[in-house]
């Protein structure tokens, strides 16, 4: 049922339901948040979207005040810009002004206000709490002094994540967005997804920077720097210079890399091939000799952490494949090391991942080498920034080809950087494992798109295999209890094969991307991926020849001893709460 | 062993309200009634009984004043700081029992034998400025009267 109303005299019509605040946007009015995202529900904490009826003195939040029929919105008068005014300088009051050396310097939505605003001095006495910052995990960073309350970060870990690390500590002026029992973050239950760093409205959640790390190796001469960097990176990293989401860098990255000083120039979708392999077979094996199943997914960090803790009975489910990062740096190390007459102690292996988890990932001990399979994760907003600070123009750099033997990849593995693309990769070489033939068309439509939960069924040559795929940490949970209840009580369950990834949208938007990201954001990006897919000749993991020569030369066949050696890991449970 | 964190009384409680909406605040009363404060543990139990994250129960717990989240001492000190005890110097009477025995509002002395809340009003202004311990009212408090008063409960 469509309703009908004007914004400022200007007639909408909007679906049942619709904010006041997205009706306006759609007649081209914008109302400032700052406390509201598109990907959460409206808290109405910051007040800066009021607004109100035509012959009413009452003020609404637009963004909590659904649309009716006929309703007069007003949204800028001279009352409004005043309350709109106040609250953006006493906000500004309660925070500090060092915005030159704050990482969200220019990316900052209270900085933008002060902006349109026209702030040039404090009305209110500065009254800011000093608080001590938490970098207990050495991935995110919390600096409690620059949070303005919004919320935003609780929302996410509550809603988006499920994961409930945060909530509102303490009352009034006291109130923190914090753990429990006064826990540093890495005792919560954090799962170093990085949600709440890409929807802090301001600078007060961060990646830990680990540019300094990658840059002395790369200033060290007996080191030799091979890099790899995830599928998702290559459709974001151009909106750091500039360019639209989704469009696709990955030739220029390779360049970058290079004028940066990196020996060798790898792509994490050579990994993400050799995952499919790998995980294709351990459920073909599953499968056929009735193992356990469901059979999740392993590559997401942040996921790995989330089933350690809130489902440790359902462990025997995830597939013992490492990430494709862990390993695309086991057998940099290895494989490669071995072919180019390098020690694998001189190689120092960087990943760029659009993921702030893969940085705890890497800690896990699960690599096949002393010192790990990868030595430092920089998120894509670091790499963004070593490229601008090192002169490179990015947006019109020439393109580049990734080194051999480890840097080919075909579309199957573009697309594992979002969601339903593991389980699409998947399914492509699982239909030739278990059936010899290849599918017709590649493309698996019903598990792409951001429905929170996508099911199907897949038809290998008369077996039938159930699929469900599932991104945002909070929507697994769901599907998690109905196999757990399954599980308890005997009963079949009625899925063989399950992608999870703890972001929407999956890694496309996950906690090291570019800041501003929505779901048009999202598309966008997966389109980039879906395109670069397209583009490639080969969309089969287990076309891609360097994927057959790996095996033939080295790893003999997937889940091989070696292979086990190499690329396979075991999980265990850990507590909620680490002290 | 978590059978034996909360009494009989209190476990029966929580099973009676377990998966009731709205219990969580009535589960805290009677843990705390029961255990004079809100601990760290008694909270994960809480938090594993009626299926509520830790987060979350420790975001109501700290926003409410009346749940207390440390162990009260033998003899419960509350100071007023309510408006007329406020101006009659209640505070002057937290900062003596500072220099006295060494409690923060909030703490515990180092034997356990007193612990320092401060609070909005006992309801007897005319008293000003008022502490109570152990539920016995002492008024018109000055800070010299401070170490007499202890004494009597040492």
């Amino acid at each position: 049922m469509s309703i009908h109303l004007t914004i400022n005299g200007i007639p909408v019509e909007v679906e049942a339901g619709t904010s006041v605040l997205e009706a306006a946007r759609k007649a081209g009015v914008r109302i400032p948040t700052l406390c509201y995202h598109p990907d959460l529900k409206p808290f109405g904490s910051c007040g800066l979207c009021v607004c109100k009826q035509e012959g009413s003195a009452k003020i609404l939040r637009a963004c909590a005040t659904p649309c009716a029929e006929g309703m007069k919105i007003i949204t800028h008068d001279d009352e409004l810009y005043e309350v709109r005014r106040t609250i953006i300088e006493l906000t500004m009051s309660t925070h500090p002004s060092s915005c030159l050396t704050c990482v969200r310097n220019n990316k900052c939505e209270l900085q933008k206000l002060a902006i349109e605003y026209g702030v040039r001095e404090q009305p209110f006495e500065e009254r800011i709490r000093e608080r001590k910052v938490d970098d207990s995990t050495g991935v995110i960073v919390m600096d409690p002094y620059k949070c303005i309350k919004c919320g935003r970060c609780v929302q996410v870990c509550q809603q988006l994540e499920g994961v409930y690390a945060l909530d509102f500590i303490g009352r009034g002026d006291n109130t923190t967005m914090s753990p429990a029992a006064n826990l540093p973050l890495n005792s919560s239950p954090c799962i170093k997804c990085g949600q709440c760093v890409v929807h802090c409205p301001v600078g007060a959640l961060y990646e830990k920077d680990d540019v300094g790390k990658m840059m002395k190796a790369i200033h060290d001469p007996t080191k030799v720097v091979c890099v790899q960097m995830a599928p998702a990176v290559r459709v974001a990293i151009g909106e750091e210079f500039g360019m639209k989401p989704g469009e696709i860098s990955t030739g220029k990255l390779y360049t970058a890399l290079r004028r940066l000083g990196c020996d060798y120039v790898f792509d994490t979708n050579f990994g993400a091939d050799l995952t499919i392999m790998e995980e294709g077979s351990e459920l073909v094996d599953r499968i056929k000799n009735n193992g356990v199943l469901p059979q999740f997914t392993s590559c997401c960090p942040g996921w790995i952490n989330y089933i350690e803790e809130y489902y440790p009975d359902l462990l025997e489910n995830l597939s013992s494949a490492k990430s494709p990062m862990m390993m695309q740096g086991a057998i940099t190390k290895s494989y490669f090391a071995e072919k180019a007459g390098i020690d694998k102690k001189d190689i120092y292996s960087v990943a760029i991942m659009p993921c702030t988890a893969k940085k705890d990932e890497i800690r896990r001990p699960i690599s096949a080498y002393e010192g790990g399979d990868v030595d430092v994760v920089l998120t894509t907003r670091e790499l963004a920034r070593i490229i601008s600070q090192y002169g490179i123009d990015f947006e019109n750099l020439e393109e580049s080809e990734a080194d051999s033997p480890i840097g080919e990849y075909t579309g199957a593995g573009t697309i594992f950087g979002v969601t339903g693309g593991v389980m699409e990769a998947a399914v492509r070489t699982a239909y030739n494992l278990v059936t010899g033939k290849e599918l017709d068309k590649v493309e698996v439509e019903s598990v792409r798109g951001l429905e929170t939960v996508k099911k199907g069924t897949v038809d290998m040559g008369g077996v039938s295999v159930n699929v469900a795929v599932v991104h945002g940490m909070a929507n697994a949970k769901e599907l998690l209890d109905e196999i757990r209840e399954a599980k308890k009580s005997g009963k079949k369950v009625p899925y063989d094969f399950i992608e999870v990834m703890a972001c929407r949208g999956g890694c496309i938007a996950g906690g090291g991307q570019p800041i501003g990201t929505d779901d048009e954001v999202r598309t966008m990006r997966s389109n980039g991926l879906y395109t670069d897919d397209e583009k490639c000749t080969l969309r089969r993991s287990h076309e891609n020849p360097s994927i057959k020569k790996i095996y033939s030369d080295y790893l003999e066949k997937p889940l091989s001893h070696k292979a086990h050696e190499l690329l396979h890991a075991t999980f265990s449970e850990k507590p909620l709460y680490k002290d | 062993m978590s059978k034996r964190m909360f009494s009989d009384e209190l476990d029966a409680f929580i099973n009676t309200w377990a998966g009731k909406p709205g219990n969580l605040i009535m589960v805290l009363h009677k843990v705390q009634e029961e255990q004079g404060y809100i601990s760290r543990e008694a909270a994960e139990e809480v938090s594993k009984r009626l299926g509520i994250p830790l987060a979350t129960i420790w975001g109501v717990v700290t926003f409410y004043h009346f749940f207390k989240l440390n162990k009260p001492g033998k003899y419960n000190i509350q100071v007023c700081l309510g408006t007329a005890c406020y101006l009659k110097g209640g505070d002057a009477i937290i900062e003596e029992l500072g220099k006295e025995i060494g409690l923060e509002v909030g703490g515990l002395s180092e034997d356990g034998l007193f612990s320092l809340e401060a609070v909005r009003c006992v309801g007897c202004c005319g008293l000003a400025p008022v502490m109570t311990i152990g539920g016995e009212v002492f008024g018109k408090v000055t800070k010299d009267q401070v170490k007499g008063i202890l004494d009597k409960f040492a």
